[in-house]
């Protein structure tokens, strides 16, 4: 094919009849220019549309010659058999079809939209507690009948939530101890107290970043994993099939994940707290030269046993609601593929907020009962 | 059909294989200016893959393909955009753009190729498309999840024909339709093809479609194609996998079907 095919052109001629428009050239798509803005421009009333002189068309070009036609009035003369049978095929398509969806009042759809975000996080909610609901029902059914248990699933996943996650947990811990310990030193010395650091690694990590953090981690892996994993499930009908065997799906698949988050968190979260204790020290021998020995001295000394224990009750329930909302939004999984993705992402935002609001709890009751 | 009517898709010693499995080993195939071409084969012999190697989405570790007399290469220039714009694929879920209406879908290969075309115009192009395709007038401005599977393959049509191609490309088009939508899309796309000239590479389990639609009929087996011709052409080879298809317990009944339909139009 010739780059420069003849492009569609048309001429105005006045005859007895009226005007009389001449199309040349290919009618076609990549031939068309500006050819349609200038037909609509055209007001005259154009009694004839002649496209004897058009070398080529395709269903484009039938179209504009046809709503032309349609517009004005003009007779369609001159058509070879070809164009004559794409006018006819695309005047049987010429109806009155709606392209965009009907725009809708702003203000009606934010009332909309808020309404139907509520209403989905009442659901949600609900859901969620139906959801622990059923999980307590199965463990309660596990007890009395271990044998059931699936230790195998349960080891499993003991890999794939803490032994895998040791490395990305370690390097994170890692870096966020050395960076309290840089910003606090650097605050501290303003005051003659960068020996106070110390005090700082020490409880900030025990109580607060290492489980915390641990947890959002957690949350990102294996929270969007558990998620993930259950709605292409969901979605290839295993969990159906399950449940017509008989086996149930929260026994088989969130039991085992439960259990491994509940386990795994305060393993992981103790840890990190090692790890970020490990970093906090290490900046202050290389920076501020409190020796190694000196740092674990003065840790014993200001580190409470309760502090120890603040973050260790809170990782297993971090723990049961990253596992929680991860399955729970897997099982809400329905329809296409796309839901997979929106569920997962639901998973990890609705963990991490839920953990940290709980967070806040935690650190008001304990205050309460003077584990400060 | 003419017999020496020119050749839309010649295709050559083509050779493909993932890692250590082979699955075309020197496929020679020629579709005809203006016919129904209906490809078969078992499962995994690579019919999706043909047709993928065809369009340049998977790139033949040996082979030649020739679209319209052009050879068809890896590079990025005007003429391979050229001929890019002369075919339509439809995929076999529709594979629509779920963030856009079906108009806007239809709008896209036409935006893209042609960016000087008036809103006005391109509305009115995927009005027609989408009608010609066979949907509701209503269905333009609805979102594919708010399709069923048959109206999204319609979809996926009207924007396979957004280009006015003159080689269309279905994989699998009636594939999880029930009887009657299967037959209206075997019905439009007959239509469409005759009535723009279609050249149709049609990639297909259903042996119903195949008896109404297709010209010819080409069988992929072995890693290679085993036979091409009409169906009574096919059933006189001894191919033991074409003997088994056409006359399997399906095939007789689809056969029979296309009889009695023929003896009530007599």
């Amino acid at each position: 094919m010739s780059p420069m095919a003849s492009k569609a052109e048309f001429t105005e001629e006045q005859g007895a009849k009226g005007t009389t428009l001449r199309v040349s050239g290919r009618l076609t798509l990549s031939n068309l220019g500006d050819l349609p803005q200038r037909l609509d421009a055209l007001d005259d009333p154009v009694a004839q549309i002649d496209i004897s002189s058009v070398e080529r068309t395709d269903t484009v070009g039938a179209w504009i010659i046809h709503q032309f036609s349609g517009r004005t009035g003009a007779q369609i003369v001159g058509a070879s058999d070809e164009a004559k049978r794409l006018i006819a095929l695309v005047s049987q398509a010429d109806s009155d079809v709606r392209v965009r969806p009907e725009p809708v009042n702003p203000v009606v759809r934010v009332v909309t939209e808020v309404g139907d975000a509520t209403v989905i996080a009442m659901r949600t909610l609900l859901g969620l507690v139906a959801f622990f609901g059923a999980i307590l029902i199965a463990s309660w059914d596990l007890i009395r009948n271990p044998r059931r248990l699936r230790i195998n699933a349960i080891v499993h996943r003991f890999e794939l939530v803490g032994v895998k996650a040791l490395g990305i947990i370690g390097l994170m811990s890692f870096l966020i101890g050395i960076v309290i310990a840089q910003q606090g030193a650097v605050q501290l010395q303003q005051f003659g107290a960068e020996t106070l650091t110390v005090n700082l690694v020490g409880r900030i990590t025990t109580r607060e970043l290492g489980v915390l953090m641990t947890a959002i981690m957690v949350a990102g892996r294996s929270g969007s994993a558990f998620a993930a994993q259950i709605g292409t499930m969901k979605l290839t009908e295993e969990i159906d099939a399950m449940r017509t065997i008989g086996v149930s799906p929260i026994e088989a698949l969130v039991i085992p994940r439960m259990m491994a988050a509940v386990i795994m968190m305060p393993l992981l979260g103790f840890y990190a707290t090692l790890v970020s204790i490990f970093g906090g020290g290490l900046f202050c021998w290389v920076s501020l030269e409190i020796p190694p020995i000196t740092f674990v001295q003065r840790l014993q000394e200001v580190i409470p046993i309760t502090d120890l224990w603040v973050g260790l009750i809170k990782a297993p329930v971090f723990g049961a609601i990253i596992a929680l909302s991860g399955c729970f939004q897997g099982m809400q999984v329905e329809g296409n593929a796309e839901e997979v993705g929106l569920r997962t992402t639901s998973a990890v935002v609705q963990a991490i907020f839920l953990v940290i609001v709980l967070d806040a709890f935690f650190a008001v009751f304990f205050s309460q009962i003077g584990w400060i | 059909m003419d017999l020496n009517a020119p050749i839309a898709v010649k295709i050559r010693g083509i050779c493909n294989h993932f890692g250590d499995q082979v699955i075309h080993d020197g496929v020679d195939l020629d579709v005809r200016n203006g016919e129904i071409l209906g490809v078969v084969g078992g499962s995994g012999t690579g019919k999706s893959v043909l047709m993928r190697t065809i369009i340049g989405l998977q790139r033949p570790s040996a082979g030649e393909i020739e679209i319209f007399g052009e050879p068809m290469t890896d590079e990025e220039n005007e003429a391979q955009l050229d001929l890019r714009r002369r075919w339509g694929v439809m995929f076999q879920g529709g594979a629509l753009f779920s963030t856009l209406t079906v108009a806007e879908n239809v709008q896209v290969p036409l935006r893209e190729f042609y960016p000087n075309l008036g809103q006005k115009l391109l509305d009115e192009i995927a009005a027609y498309k989408v009608v010609m395709a066979g949907l509701p007038a209503n269905a333009a401005a609805k979102y594919p999840s708010e399709l069923s599977g048959g109206m999204r393959k319609r979809a996926g049509l009207a924007r396979a024909l957004a280009l006015d191609p003159r080689l269309l490309f279905l994989d699998e088009p009636t594939a999880g339709l029930d009887p009657i939508a299967a037959a209206g899309f075997d019905e439009l796309t007959k239509d469409l093809s005759k009535s723009l000239g279609l050249t149709v590479f049609l990639i297909t389990h259903d042996l119903d479609t195949l008896h109404a639609i297709c010209d010819r009929v080409a069988v992929l087996a072995d890693h290679k194609v085993v036979a091409v011709g009409t169906i009574p052409e096919l059933l006189a080879t001894d191919h033991p996998w074409i003997q088994a298809y056409f006359n399997g317990p399906r095939g007789r009944a689809a056969q029979s079907a296309v009889d009695r339909h023929m003896a009530k139009g007599a």
